[in-house]
């Protein structure tokens, strides 16, 4: 979340759309009442009628994977009726910039596009540069070929009646969400979005993120109180893990990993720092290699020095233009290219896409470890449906693990607070915290390497391991090393900083290996002071319910992020009534600033030179209307899902995506437009089941209100096939099938595509088969094993399934 | 005076059960009264955050203040700016995760071809699971690409898993995974 749940009550209008608040984030809830306390609109749009929708002023429907057709809609609505906010358009995002000649767009596909590659050159996306090798600006974005004109004739194509035949959505109802929600263009009014896997699980899930931040760019809606771009995260610290990056592509802190190509330090650093000419550019990014040395500095300690380029050649190198990302690890274990796994607190066998595949896949493996509180279907997998244990070599270990309330440390919530937890009870029988095991487990592995040698043993034997107090590990120390240390008298601004001491934030980070940092963005979470995660102060000096002194958010405790683009150019609110920030004429009043910087304008209308533009992760200083760096284009643009019902893309001849890569083992078979599956089926969860369910499962109160799985679908559907509600039925899809319960009701309501008929079933993924007892069996056995290019989300909201009675 | 809803149990656990506050201006029921009385006199109490979403409600624990030191209630802190004391049908029910029999107590394992689970010690598990580390990555270890680039990693590992971690954990397990020289490293967030 750029905001955070609190700060939903400050909105004018809020879209729910690719998720489902009310059920998977239900006290997010409480927020979204608040705001229409206060007169704020809810919309609800998602294929089906859901708890959320039952809350909203206004709901209609859409059918799954049609998300970039709506959005494109509202920006052709928005745009025709001259309803952004034109200053912070041209002043605050790239929409003022010149593109290059080669950029060109043509029936669905961008220019640089290779057919064979099935990928884009990008250096045509390029923008035109000035003598000085800034990008060319025209304010008045009148310019043909300034991004706000190309962005203007790219979405002209995306008319109401357009979108309407794509999404199955009457045009009468689109046009009520785009007048609802572009109300907030208005000086002062603020609309937010709040979505999850409805939009990511998508093979387009990332252009549907970028079409929605692009209106909240038109809209002026991004750094504001009651507006961002608020994905809502589904697990606790899924914020934290993937900020600590338990991810192939990113290091602590969303440094890169390292590529065989960067083959220093040196080129490491300079590959991988942005550049700017524009001296009114902060480019925090410029930073970068004082964090990538800290982290280096946290991960060997004292082994890692100037002359070993501190440490950098003990961490693994990934091949340059390949993925090993979830489907990719799934799809090399299926070929038998792992002889060990850990599943670490998550069960694949249920949770990922194309399940059936990842099951078999456990099978080639010569020993699997499995860390849980429960029985899982991943750990038990050689007893599952269809498996022979007399075949399956696999050996399995089981860890139990300690639970939440039985062990102490911090988690990170969607909204970036990191709220400390602590301990009430020890865990049951032999179970250890997690942090334990790993402990013991690298101790083990650290003493066989030593005493016995072995491939490379460096970075094992280099790794500073030293978090245990009395022999049991010490999150203390940890959360201590996340923050980072000085690790000799270093002198900044004139003060003096002692060897040994927390750092007070990354501004301090040095390049030259006199600071650590396990993760620079949570460096100023541990201080001198404390441990900031662990504040309760229950005042909000704000008046917009920032809470600045409970529990710790990052980065640098900032609770709404871009929040310099919520003033206009001389430091004024967008809207005085919810102040993010205000510049006082000597510093900057409020929330903590994206920089301190002076705001653009002086008093008296001249350019500070002192200022910087406000968004200053980007090289350019400009948020991108304009996206050059993603994988299937700078623009979003409408693509059928890999499986689907209607034979032709009506907004141009690329049917689907043209950067996907499908994988091409036996288990990955699709079916598009064919009359076996002709149903798009999705999936979803419920209030009383967290993720796969295996925590929820075990829980009897949760059981008898939640117990089995289900299959939601239209009267008009259960009709055709001859079900009733409470059949039992077979859904089935070119992958595997489940059996469920039918649940008919009229929340589902069969869509007019192009002319044609389609139906939607949806079923929860919550369910498996290890326990309960006849409660069915993952969803996820029937969704596809293909990703989004650019984050490879698999694609398991839109799929094509057939139903009938069991 | 400003007065939470906590601040108000406290107060009325601290009076004896049934006596009219007058001063507060309003009353518990008695059997209420004394329910709020007990937990607060036998238990100690603990602050968490809900394991499940990421809304992070805040949780009030208490555990047992007798020899058993189990959990005994838990319940939506009212002093939590997000959720202000609500919760949802999980999180309301978090103390069964705790409580309930069903959880694993000790480290298990399926050996090849075996049709059960058997226990292990934490010894011999993780003294066999190192072994096997080590085997696996001695074995796959690639120093080199085929491109000739230095790139000294474990091809035939691969962990996935977890934002069920505390950051501290997940923290570590990622230096320590990378220091085991992994790259197939994936959690929940890919998904």
């Amino acid at each position: 979340m750029t905001n955070h749940w609190i700060d939903i009550g400050n909105s004018d209008c809020i879209l729910v759309m690719g998720s489902n608040a009310a059920e998977c984030h239900p006290i997010s809830m409480k927020w979204v009442g608040k705001a229409m306390e206060n007169g704020a609109t809810l919309l609800s749009v998602d294929p089906r009628f859901t708890r959320t929708s039952s809350k909203a002023d206004f709901y209609t429907a859409l059918r799954s994977g049609t998300d970039i057709a709506f959005l494109g809609g509202m920006i052709n609505y928005i745009i025709s009726n001259n309803l952004y906010n034109k200053e912070y358009m041209a002043y605050y995002t790239n929409a003022s910039f010149i593109l290059g000649k080669k950029y060109g767009f043509k029936d669905g596909l961008f220019s640089g596009y290779n057919k064979k590659t099935r990928s884009y050159d990008k250096s045509y996306w390029a923008f035109e540069m000035d003598k000085n090798g800034i990008p060319k600006r025209d304010h008045s974005l009148r310019n043909s070929r300034c991004v706000f004109q190309q962005l203007k004739k790219h979405f002209s194509r995306y008319d109401l009646k357009k979108v309407s035949a794509i999404t199955g959505t009457p045009t009468a109802d689109l046009e009520k969400v785009y007048k609802t929600y572009a109300a907030s263009g208005k000086k002062g009014k603020a609309a937010t979005i709040m979505y999850a896997m409805g939009w990511t699980q998508h093979t387009v899930g990332v252009q549907n993120i970028r079409t929605m931040a692009m209106i909240q760019l038109l809209l002026g809606n991004m750094g504001v109180a009651g507006g961002g771009v608020n994905a809502l995260r589904g697990e606790s610290n899924v914020q934290g893990s993937t900020d600590h990056c338990l991810l192939w592509h990113i290091w602590p802190g969303y440094l890169k990993t390292a590529r065989a190509s960067n083959t220093s330090l040196d080129a490491y650093n300079k590959k991988w720092t942005p550049k700017t000419n524009d001296p009114l550019s902060a480019n925090w990014w410029g930073n970068y290699a004082k964090y990538s040395v800290s982290f280096l500095k946290s991960m060997f300690g004292e082994n890692a020095t100037p002359s070993n380029g501190f440490g950098y050649e003990w961490m693994p190198k990934v091949d340059d233009g390949k993925a090993y990302s979830w489907l990719d690890l799934f799809d090399a274990m299926y070929k038998g290219e792992f002889t060990g796994f850990f599943a670490w607190g998550q069960n694949p066998a249920c949770s990922g896409a194309n399940a059936n595949k990842n099951r078999e896949a456990f099978t080639k493996l010569d020993w699997m470890v499995n860390v849980n509180l429960f029985e899982n279907e991943t750990g038990s997998f050689w007893k599952g449906p269809g498996m022979d244990p007399k075949k399956i070599k696999t050996e399995v270990f089981f860890l139990p693990c300690a639970a939440s309330v039985e062990k102490e440390g911090s988690v990170t919530n969607s909204g970036r607070w990191s709220q400390w937890r602590y301990k009430a009870a020890d865990p049951p029988g032999d179970a250890l915290p997690d942090g334990d095991i790993m402990v013991e487990l690298m101790d083990k592995i650290r003493k066989l390497y030593r005493v016995e040698g072995g491939a490379f043993p460096e970075p094992i034997l280099n790794l500073k391991w030293d978090y245990t107090s009395n022999g049991t590990y010490d999150s203390h120390k940890v959360a201590k090393e996340i923050n980072g240390y000085f690790l000799a008298d270093v002198s900044v601004k004139g003060k003096m900083y002692k060897a040994g001491t927390l750092v007070p934030s990354f501004a301090f980070l040095q390049a030259d290996g006199t600071t650590s940092s396990g993760n620079w963005l949570y460096c100023q979470s541990y201080t001198e002071k404390g441990n900031m995660a662990a504040r309760r102060s229950t005042e909000d000096k704000s008046g917009i319910g920032l809470y600045s002194e409970w529990s710790w958010c990052w980065p640098v405790n900032r609770r709404i992020i871009y929040n310099r683009a919520s003033v206009d150019r001389y430091g004024k609110p967008w809207d005085e009534e919810h102040p993010v920030i205000s510049w006082t004429g000597k510093g900057w009043a409020g929330d903590v600033p994206d920089g301190g910087w002076p705001p653009m304008l002086t008093a008296e209308g001249k350019l500070n030179p002192k200022t910087k533009y406000p968004f200053i992760m980007k090289p350019s200083g400009h948020a991108h209307m304009f996206g050059p760096g993603r994988a299937d284009g700078p623009f979003p643009e409408h693509y059928e899902p890999l499986e689907c019902p209607i034979e032709k893309n009506l907004m141009s001849a690329q049917f689907i995506n043209p950067t996907i890569k499908e994988y091409g083992t036996a288990a990955d078979a699709r079916a598009t437009c064919d009359p076996r599956y002709p149903i798009v089926g999705t999936t979803y969860r419920v209030t009383e089941h967290w993720q796969t369910g295996v925590m929820t499962r075990w829980q009897p109160w949760l059981v008898e209100a939640q117990p089995q799985s289900f299959c939601e679908m239209s009267r008009e559907l259960a009709k055709l096939k001859g079900i009733k509600n409470g059949d039992k039925v077979i859904v089935e899809s070119a992958r595997g099938k489940v059996e469920a319960m039918a649940i008919v009701t009229i929340r589902f309501k069969p869509f007019k595509i192009a002319g044609t008929t389609i139906h939607q079933v949806g079923l929860p993924w919550c369910y498996g088969w290890v326990t309960p007892k006849d409660g069915g069996d993952s969803s996820n056995l029937l969704t596809p094993s293909i990703g989004d290019p650019n984050t490879k989300i698999p694609e398991t909201k839109a799929f094509m399934v057939n139903v009938r009675k069991a | 005076m400003q007065i939470t809803r906590r601040d108000f149990i406290k107060i009325s656990g601290a009076a004896a059960g049934g006596l009219a506050l007058g001063g507060l201006g309003f009353n518990l029921a008695p059997v209420e009264a004394r329910a709020q009385t007990l937990r607060i006199r036998w238990a100690k109490e603990t602050t968490t955050i809900c394991p499940y979403c990421a809304v992070g409600c805040g949780i009030i624990v208490h555990t047992a203040r007798d020899g058993s030191g189990k959990i005994i209630n838990t319940e939506g802190d009212a002093d939590h700016p997000i959720n202000q004391g609500s919760l949802c049908a999980k999180g309301a029910a978090l103390s069964q995760v705790a409580t309930t029999e069903d959880r694993v107590k000790r480290p298990l394992y399926r050996a090849p071809y075996s049709e059960k689970w058997v226990e292990m010690s934490w010894e011999q598990a993780l003294g066999e699971i190192a072994r096997r580390v080590k085997q696996s990555r001695d074995s796959s270890f690639t120093t080199t690409n085929a491109k000739g680039q230095v790139v000294n990693r474990t091809d035939g590992i691969a962990h996935v898993g977890s934002a069920a971690l505390d950051n501290e954990e997940c923290w570590a397990l990622q230096a320590m995974m990378r220091a085991l020289g992994l790259v197939y490293i994936e959690h929940q967030a890919r998904i």
